[in-house]
């Protein structure tokens, strides 16, 4: 009774919140047929959107899997003074408001930047912002796999013979691989969608700074749901393909071992 | 030495990514002194902006707490079909760009038909109203409190529970007195994670606002406003004001994490 | 080969872990490092190992001196407590990567972990991975993977601890019994002072930081060089300040009747009982 009671509230409440609403912008990319779909999601502006934000957020992707596994490497195999701090501070990105932390990034690397590197309104702040808010993703994934791995594994790969780097690469790789496959994804769905932290460092230039996210939004402000509505539906579609193979990815490893 | 260089890789790294540029917005907003950073939280549209957020945040986190613990639930102590479904559900918007959730919500809460159009027939604005904005705010921060109770709950067991029930407590008395206790810890943290994200949305809250100045401005809004009208000590104090609010977000989730571990 | 530990020293922090310990290890010998947790057993395995170098001392194994000698060329088989399984790697690559990191030709690598394999009754798991794989099978995988290199020396810290009670007893034998095909120094740690008496040709108690006694297991329970060894070796009963074991003594009394107990007061005599071969001189209560 009680069962029933809460699962017909807690599916109607995500119908009406999430996905009543995610059908409806499906439903609108479509309503005039999949060739208008095409035509919409090729429009100049909106493909040179798309193609910068699929390049940015694959470059994102890769910065992060290897910075973001070495910091969390970092942060479970050496001590210093302020690795605690250093711990915490990595969630920042997650608390901090994104509008904020574009502001954040354009004082340092804006017009009167302190390092006289002038990011502004170029495709490498827009790097920047993206790198910004994806940064704890791979971090906070691979972590506590790495906290959790057995550390008689290297010992034992060190009594049979292999170097550190051997150790490195044959045992304690393979182990972080699908974590650090999941954070690289899910940092990857976030740069494709970002758009807070993008807004004040990209200054939206058309074919040049202007990321698919913003593109939506002037689409959305000129009335122009339908278009607005084809690209969203893009970017949905990529996020969900890339977060879903990874899943399927993680699922068969898990299986094996 | 190869540890060390590591550990200088990943300092510099975080320092010119996050921490350098955290000290310089702190030093731009009180580089003429405490006045001015005053002066400018204190007008009227700045008051304004921080009491939308404020009161979008409080009813956005209320409503997903409620689910968030219900759906929790639901989820580690019963088996029905389509639960695994559900479960995928719940993460969906952390795939979706934050304007793309506004788009969609006008799409279905706009002067669109069915619903919409009969809201609006029936004189209830949802989109450039607080409620589009609340509802806005709900989905991005959907599966928040979900993640943070769920696992606990999973860890927990069901065996105080079934010791209360022996023990004569009906359904909602082991709810109140053995579960509740037991994840209190992880719903504050799920709480503060949903506040400080609330308080943080930006795209998905500029789309279904419309972004009037002195009606639906949040205190995010008006940071951006502010900064494209050349007002720029306005933008740096309100910014310092929000970065604050996330780093005590921060510093209080590491408290109940740890409690929720121990 | 045989080890020989020289006046070896390890600190951790301020917890001195051992003392100047020195023991010697003959070749071919299978020994036991028994004591009570935190008395130091593991450190010196680890330290004969290279897994840990001591702060002083050295060790020598068959000859030559090896303290400095890193972990990666000691050519030492060590299986620990908990496997070390390669949770990635199935059984057959688990036993072969010791061959793989020392570069054996494919057919010979291949037929050395068949023969191992063979060796520790796991031909027909060779595909399968670690989690699909018993406590008891895994620890003989990892000592299949411990043995495929042809180590001089192979070291066990606590390899049965993970166990339950009955594989426990059986791996035990088997260990013995695989010693007395292989021959290899065998070395293993161990707080089971029976599981020390039933498998070790030899003992080495070793508690606080420092050797107590070394010698075979007939000489440590029948001559035990102090109440630690003999305490530790089997139950004790403290009598008149003596530590005494009471199957070792009998208890006398001229009561009329058994029934009616002892009553306060009342004389008893203590004796050796039969068979007893030691007993401490006692002087009367």
């Amino acid at each position: 009774m009680a069962r029933r009671g809460s699962l017909s509230l807690v599916t109607t409440y995500l119908s009406l919140v999430v996905l009543l609403p995610l059908a409806a912008v499906v439903w609108r990319s479509q309503e005039q047929g999949w060739s208008h779909f095409v035509h919409a999601v090729q429009a100049p502006e909106s493909w040179a959107a798309v193609k910068l934000t699929l390049v940015l957020a694959v470059v994102v992707a890769l910065v992060n899997l290897v910075m973001g596994t070495l910091i969390a490497w970092v942060l479970v195999r050496d001590s210093f003074p302020g690795k605690a701090a250093l711990d915490t501070v990595i969630d920042l990105p997650f608390a901090l408001p994104t509008i904020v932390a574009g502001l954040v990034l354009l004082s340092l690397y804006g017009n009167n930047s302190a390092l006289g590197v002038d990011l502004a309104y170029a495709r490498s702040g827009v790097l920047m912002a993206l790198l910004f808010v994806t940064l704890p993703f791979v971090v906070r994934t691979v972590q506590p796999v790495l906290l959790e791995l057995d550390r008689d594994m290297e010992d034992a790969a060190a009594s049979l013979g292999a170097g550190r780097l051997t150790t490195f690469r044959r045992i304690i790789l393979p182990n972080l691989v699908p974590a650090m496959l999941g954070g690289t994804a899910l940092a990857f769905a976030r740069a494709i969608s970002e758009f807070g932290s993008t807004v004040l460092i990209s200054g939206n230039i058309p074919f040049k700074t202007e990321v698919a996210s913003v593109a939506i939004y002037n689409q959305i402000q000129s009335d122009d749901t339908a278009n607005a509505a084809a690209v969203s539906t893009l970017l949905l579609v990529v996020a969900l393909v890339v977060l879903l193979v990874v899943d399927l990815a993680q699922r068969l490893a898990a299986r094996r071992g | 030495m190869a540890r060390h260089s590591l550990r200088w890789v990943a300092l510099a790294y975080v320092s010119l990514l996050l921490l350098l540029p955290l000290g310089l917005v702190a030093w731009r907003t009180f580089e003429k002194g405490l006045s001015p950073v005053f002066d400018s939280l204190t007008t009227q549209e700045a008051g304004h902006a921080f009491q939308v957020t404020a009161v979008v945040s409080v009813f956005a986190v209320v409503l997903n707490t409620l689910f968030g613990v219900t759906a929790a639930i639901l989820l580690v102590r019963h088996e029905f079909p389509g639960r695994r479904l559900l479960n995928a559900a719940i993460d969906l918007p952390i795939a979706v760009s934050p304007v793309v959730v506004g788009l969609a919500l006008i799409l279905v809460y706009g002067k669109f038909e069915p619903i919409g159009g009969w809201l609006d027939r029936h004189g209830i604005g949802v989109i450039y109203a607080v409620p589009g904005m609340v509802l806005a705010t709900v989905f991005v921060s959907l599966p928040l409190v979900v993640r943070a109770v769920a696992p606990v709950l999973e860890e927990i067991g069901t065996d105080q529970e079934q010791a209360a029930r022996t023990l004569g407590a009906s359904g909602f008395q082991t709810f109140r007195r053995i579960t509740l206790p037991a994840i209190r810890a992880a719903v504050g943290y799920g709480v503060v994670l949903s506040l400080a994200r609330c308080i943080g949305e930006f795209g998905a809250v500029a789309v279904v606002s419309g972004r009037i100045v002195g009606q639906t401005q949040t205190a995010t809004l008006f940071v951006q406003e502010r900064f494209e009208n050349y007002d720029q000590p306005a933008a740096y104090a309100a910014s310092f004001a929000l970065a604050m609010t996330a780093v005590i977000a921060l510093v209080l989730t590491r408290h109940l994490r740890r409690r929720g571990i121990s | 080969m045989s080890i020989i530990v020289r006046n070896v020293t390890k600190r951790f922090g301020d917890f001195l872990a051992l003392d100047d310990v020195s023991v010697d290890i003959p070749a071919g010998s299978l020994t036991a490092l028994l004591g009570p947790s935190g008395g130091g057993k593991s450190t010196l395995l680890r330290i004969i190992a290279g897994l840990e170098r001591p702060d002083s001392g050295t060790v020598v194994i068959d000859g030559s001196d090896a303290t400095a000698t890193p972990v990666q060329s000691r050519n030492v088989g060590f299986v620990f407590q908990h496997y070390a399984a390669f949770k990635h790697l199935t059984v057959y690559k688990n036993v072969a990567f010791g061959l793989e990191i020392r570069k054996w030709p494919k057919d010979r690598a291949r037929a050395r972990v068949a023969e191992l394999l063979e060796l520790v009754h796991l031909e027909q798991f060779a595909d399968r991975y670690p989690d699909q794989l018993s406590g008891g099978q895994r620890q003989r995988m990892a000592l299949a993977r411990a043995l495929a290199v042809e180590p001089g020396v192979l070291l066990l810290d606590e390899p049965f601890g993970a166990l339950d009670a009955q594989v426990r007893q059986e791996l035990r034998r088997w260990l013995r019994r695989l010693h007395d095909q292989v021959h290899v120094t065998t070395l293993f740690v161990t707080h089971d002072q029976e599981e020390a008496l039933e498998v070790a040709d030899s003992i080495v108690v070793i508690a606080g930081g420092t050797v107590q006694q070394v010698g075979p297991p007939d000489e440590l329970y029948d001559a035990p060089a102090n109440d630690f060894v003999m305490s530790f070796l089997g139950p004790v009963t403290r009598l008149g300040g003596e530590v005494v074991r009471p199957h070792d003594i009998e208890l006398v009394t001229m009561t009329r009747t058994h029934s009616r107990g002892l009553e306060p007061g009342s004389q008893v005599w203590l004796v050796p009982a039969k068979g007893a071969l030691t007993v401490p001189t006692m002087v009367s209560a």
